[in-house]
């Protein structure tokens, strides 16, 4: 099993470096299919380790090497495939491999081909190292790994100012959040003595309250950091700028799910601080509907999308900040799938209207693109949560468990935020591949992807159709590890009611966003119509000037702190002493150059002056070292 | 009047003070040459004294040693200033700048 | 007390011939004083029971380095009066003997000399060339080798130096490069 393990590691980084070593050169198709063909070689391991671990039930635990042994600390490069990591594992191999071979058709006009693919296998690499280490640090790498990647790939194309701009966002605001990781995991290590998830965690019930709470605290704020929650949440929609599939992989199924992992994998901690997971799901509440509300009226499509995915993200912190992990881990995985294939579906979307984001352009898209047509829709519904696709069995199980735990409230705003879910959904579907064909204003002639892009997909699709059906088999396996909490709604009828209202209520919205927006009526919006200049649509088209109160109180604060910094202190003080002490040397150079005048004569009599200052510092040592005892009396007498 | 080994050694040193003169106030590459054997020769009696008065050949061997590095010094030493002098037709110090700072 | 005759009488001969051989404007006379000192200090040599040295000293210095001296004169304008511009003489008289007294104060100090004992002590009953050789080829061999050496590289740079077309070398010549050359040489002095 050893080497399944080691296979579905390593095989992505082999990938990666396969690629890189064309990275310079002309764009080479097989940059682009070697990596693909071991990241499938990585997600056949990652299969064979999870039959293994449904059959026998037993995990597999490695210790690679030492990583770190100084004193008390120590941390080896252990890794471990259990329920968990194996689910992952799965998850990200197989979007990954997806997304891999959809990019060689979706990158083929793109001159850095052979540096995409090398920084997309690296991110796989990390994302691995992230799931399947068996402690903090090995988490924190793979989760600093992830991190790079991301921003390599959001910024891939850096010519472009808002690209960097968008990466660099994120890579700042992600930092921001591993710091108080970092600090959680100096508190883990502070309390318990050791990184290793099972030492920590079977340490950690017979520690004081206030330490867990301060531990749970600070490791949420990295996860919060990683699947960009409020109000850490703006790189997300920005890290769009980002080339479709990563946005696909990174951004929707994988990184950003890191978070939830983390509060997953870190359940024994969060399960002894209801408090904190309380808060939690509260936060996920809101972020969802916050996400939502914002989706709305977004017209940049991959934003539409973007927002959904936190949205989404909101649903999964919900469910594990109730104690529901191994639901958030069934809606993570769940999610991953129809998620990936609505951004991929976008991404077609895009190359076919020649990199035009905006919806309302468009239209009418279902004569020429069927395929895509036929995926999002499927991608929508199952977002949407409609029975049986996936999104029903991991969503509709979220608002059971805010339901039975009787967080009224919580359970609302999800239900609240379901239906807007399959509004903005369906709005975005009608708009793109209904209603009239706006896009021949613009002379655009869309055309289908590549056949073998739609093939790629297609796990995908069947996947967001079928996923729901594992639930048992998955339940079975993941609670071996997982608190095996059922929730179910007491009174049937109750049950059923509930159902059954939020099909009715979902599918209304899908309608009313149908009628909406396939109407004849609809024109490129151009800021007079009523709707526009309303309060509600401004402040939600911009974010609830969140990134603009962001830019005005913080950045440009920490702005004006920096020049003065810079001005002041860096430049009068730290410069100034440098510069000064090299003016020193300067000086004095350029003063006795004067001496270097290249007469010989001159030089032998600078020799013998030297010669001469040493006699006398032998004499004076010497006198000093014979009188000392009269030299110590007289300073005394000095008062010295 | 016995002789000590201070006398000896003032001897030498009023010797190199004088070849320490002739090495700062000569401007001619020979007469520099000059003034260096003085040195030289101020350092090797002291070494042959201190031999004398210690009773110990270590003195006299570097005293040896001495003399025979300044041969080979001479012998280079004339050779490069020929050299110089068939170049410059002059062997004063002070033509000698190209290592200006 | 003919030893101390004897060490004054030297010590004014060596100062006074060295002070002309630094101060006068004359090359020959300067290499005249100089090989003169260079005898006077063997007498010093002679005195301190230094004989192998006092014979060294005349062997190499009046002998060979002064006729070394002699011929580099040749190459040189001996006739003509050198002229040197002088720079402050305040600053070399005052550097000499400040660093005079201050070697003197050092040497002169109790401090040294209290605690050195003979490595090589003299034999007794042995003439001085003999306890020189006795202790030169057993535990000065390597340097004396060395020193050998030395001086053979030092005749070979001074032949290579002063020597006239050591940029050539006749075994990798040709013989009718040989002959052209010698026609040269011809016609030059013709």
């Amino acid at each position: 099993m050893e080497l399944f393990l080691y296979t579905a590691l390593f095989s992505p980084l082999v990938g990666s470096l396969f690629a890189a070593l064309f990275g310079a050169s002309k764009k080479t198709k097989m940059a682009g299919i070697i990596p693909s063909a071991l990241l499938g070689l990585s997600l056949i391991s990652s299969f064979v380790l999870l039959v293994s671990v449904l059959s026998s039930g037993e995990t597999v635990h490695v210790e690679m090497m030492t990583w770190m042994a100084t004193g008390d600390l120590y941390i080896p490069f252990g890794f471990v495939v259990d329920q968990v990591s194996v689910t992952m594992m799965m998850v990200v191999t197989l979007v990954s491999t997806v997304v891999h071979v959809y990019a060689i058709g979706y990158m083929d006009h793109d001159k850095g081909f052979n540096r995409f693919f090398s920084y997309l296998s690296a991110f796989v690499f990390s994302m691995m190292v992230l799931v399947m280490s068996d402690n903090f640090a090995g988490l924190f790498i793979g989760w600093e790994g992830v991190g790079l990647c991301s921003w390599l790939l959001i910024g891939f194309w850096y010519h472009k100012e808002s690209a960097t701009w968008a990466a660099n966002e994120a890579f700042i605001m992600n930092r921001i959040a591993d710091l108080g990781m970092l600090i959680g995991i100096f508190l883990v290590y502070w309390n318990t003595g050791t990184l290793q998830y099972e030492q920590a965690f079977a340490i950690m019930p017979s520690l004081e309250i206030d330490v867990l709470t301060w531990m749970g605290i600070f490791l949420f704020i990295g996860a919060m950091g990683k699947s960009a929650q409020f109000p850490l949440h703006t790189w997300l929609a920005d890290a769009m700028e980002g080339p479709t599939p990563v946005s696909a992989l990174i951004h929707a199924a994988t990184m950003v799910t890191a978070g939830v992992y983390l509060v997953v994998r870190a359940n024994p901690l969060y399960d002894l601080i209801p408090s904190v997971g309380l808060f939690i799901a509260s936060l996920g509440a809101f972020v969802a509907l916050f996400a939502a509300s914002m989706a709305l009226v977004n017209r940049d499509m991959k934003r539409v999308i973007a927002y959904s995915t936190l949205s989404q993200l909101g649903y999964m912190f919900a469910a594990a900040g109730l104690g529901a992990y191994w639901v958030a881990l069934f809606h993570l995985m769940a999610h991953a799938f129809f998620k990936a294939l609505l951004f991929l579906g976008a991404g077609n979307v895009m190359h076919a209207m020649h990199d035009e984001l905006d919806p309302f352009k468009m239209g009418g898209l279902n004569k020429v693109m069927k395929g895509t047509f036929v995926m999002m829709t499927i991608a929508s519904v199952a977002l949407a949560g409609i029975f049986p696709l996936a999104g029903f069995f991991s969503k509709d199980l979220i608002l059971e468990v805010a339901f039975v735990e009787n967080h009224y409230i919580i359970y609302s705003v999800l239900l609240f935020t379901a239906g807007l879910t399959a509004f903005y959904s369906f709005r975005l579907v009608a708009l793109i591949f209904h209603g009239e064909e706006r896009y021949k204003l613009f002379g655009i002639h869309p055309h289908e992807a590549y056949k073998f892009m739609l093939v790629a997909m297609s796990p995908l699709l069947l996947l967001a159709i079928i996923a729901g059906s594992f639930k048992m088999t998955y339940f079975e396996m993941v609670t071996k590890l997982l608190p095996a909490t059922e929730y179910h709604v007491h009174s049937s009828l109750t049950y059923w009611i509930m159902t059954i209202g939020t099909q009715l209520f979902v599918a209304f919205a899908i309608v009313y966003a149908y009628k909406k927006y396939t109407s004849r009526d609809i024109k490129v919006p151009d800021g007079t119509s009523k709707l526009e200049n309303c309060f509600c649509y401004k402040l939600l088209i911009n974010q609830y000037y969140i990134p603009r109160f962001y830019e005005d109180y913080i950045v440009k604060s920490y702005r004006e702190l920096s020049e003065i910094f810079w001005t002041k202190i860096d430049q009068k003080i730290v410069d100034a002493t440098v510069d000064g002490i090299a003016n020193i040397f300067y000086q004095t150079g350029e003063r006795t150059r004067v001496m270097q005048s290249g007469n010989l004569s001159t030089m032998l009599k600078w020799m013998v002056a030297g010669t001469v200052t040493l006699l006398s510092l032998a004499v004076a040592f010497g006198l000093a070292a014979r009188y000392s005892g009269e030299i110590k009396i007289f300073l005394s007498g000095l008062g010295v | 009047m016995e002789i000590g080994l201070n006398h000896y050694l003032v001897l030498t040193t009023i010797l190199f003070a004088i070849g320490l003169v002739g090495v700062m106030r000569r401007k001619n590459l020979l007469m520099l040459f000059f003034a260096t054997e003085i040195l030289l020769n101020a350092v090797n009696i002291s070494f042959a004294a201190i031999s004398h008065y210690y009773g110990d050949l270590t003195g006299q061997m570097f005293a040896f040693f001495v003399i025979a590095i300044a041969a080979s010094e001479v012998a280079v030493g004339l050779g490069l200033l020929i050299v110089w002098h068939k170049k410059h037709n002059n062997i004063d110090l002070d033509n000698m700048s190209t290592m200006r700072g | 007390m003919f030893e101390a005759i004897a060490f004054y009488l030297f010590a004014f001969l060596t100062i006074s011939m060295f002070y002309i051989a630094v101060t006068t404007t004359q090359a020959l006379y300067a290499l005249s004083a100089l090989a003169a000192g260079m005898i006077f200090i063997s007498a010093f040599f002679f005195i301190l029971g230094a004989d192998f040295l006092g014979a060294v000293q005349i062997v190499v210095y009046s002998g060979a380095v002064m006729a070394l001296y002699a011929f580099g004169m040749m190459f040189f304008d001996t006739t003509r009066e050198i002229k040197e511009k002088q720079g402050n003489k305040a600053i070399i008289l005052g550097l000499s003997i400040i660093s005079a007294i201050l070697v003197v104060v050092i040497v002169g100090a109790p401090i040294i000399g209290n605690n050195i004992t003979a490595a090589y002590p003299v034999t007794e009953g042995a003439g001085n060339v003999q306890e020189v050789g006795m202790v030169l080829f057993t535990k000065y061999l390597v340097p004396f080798e060395v020193a050998a050496v030395m001086l053979l590289v030092a005749m070979i740079a001074g032949i290579v130096l002063a020597g006239k077309k050591m940029d050539l070398s006749l075994t990798l010549m040709s013989e009718a490069e040989i002959m052209m050359m010698k026609e040269e040489d011809k016609k030059v002095h013709l």
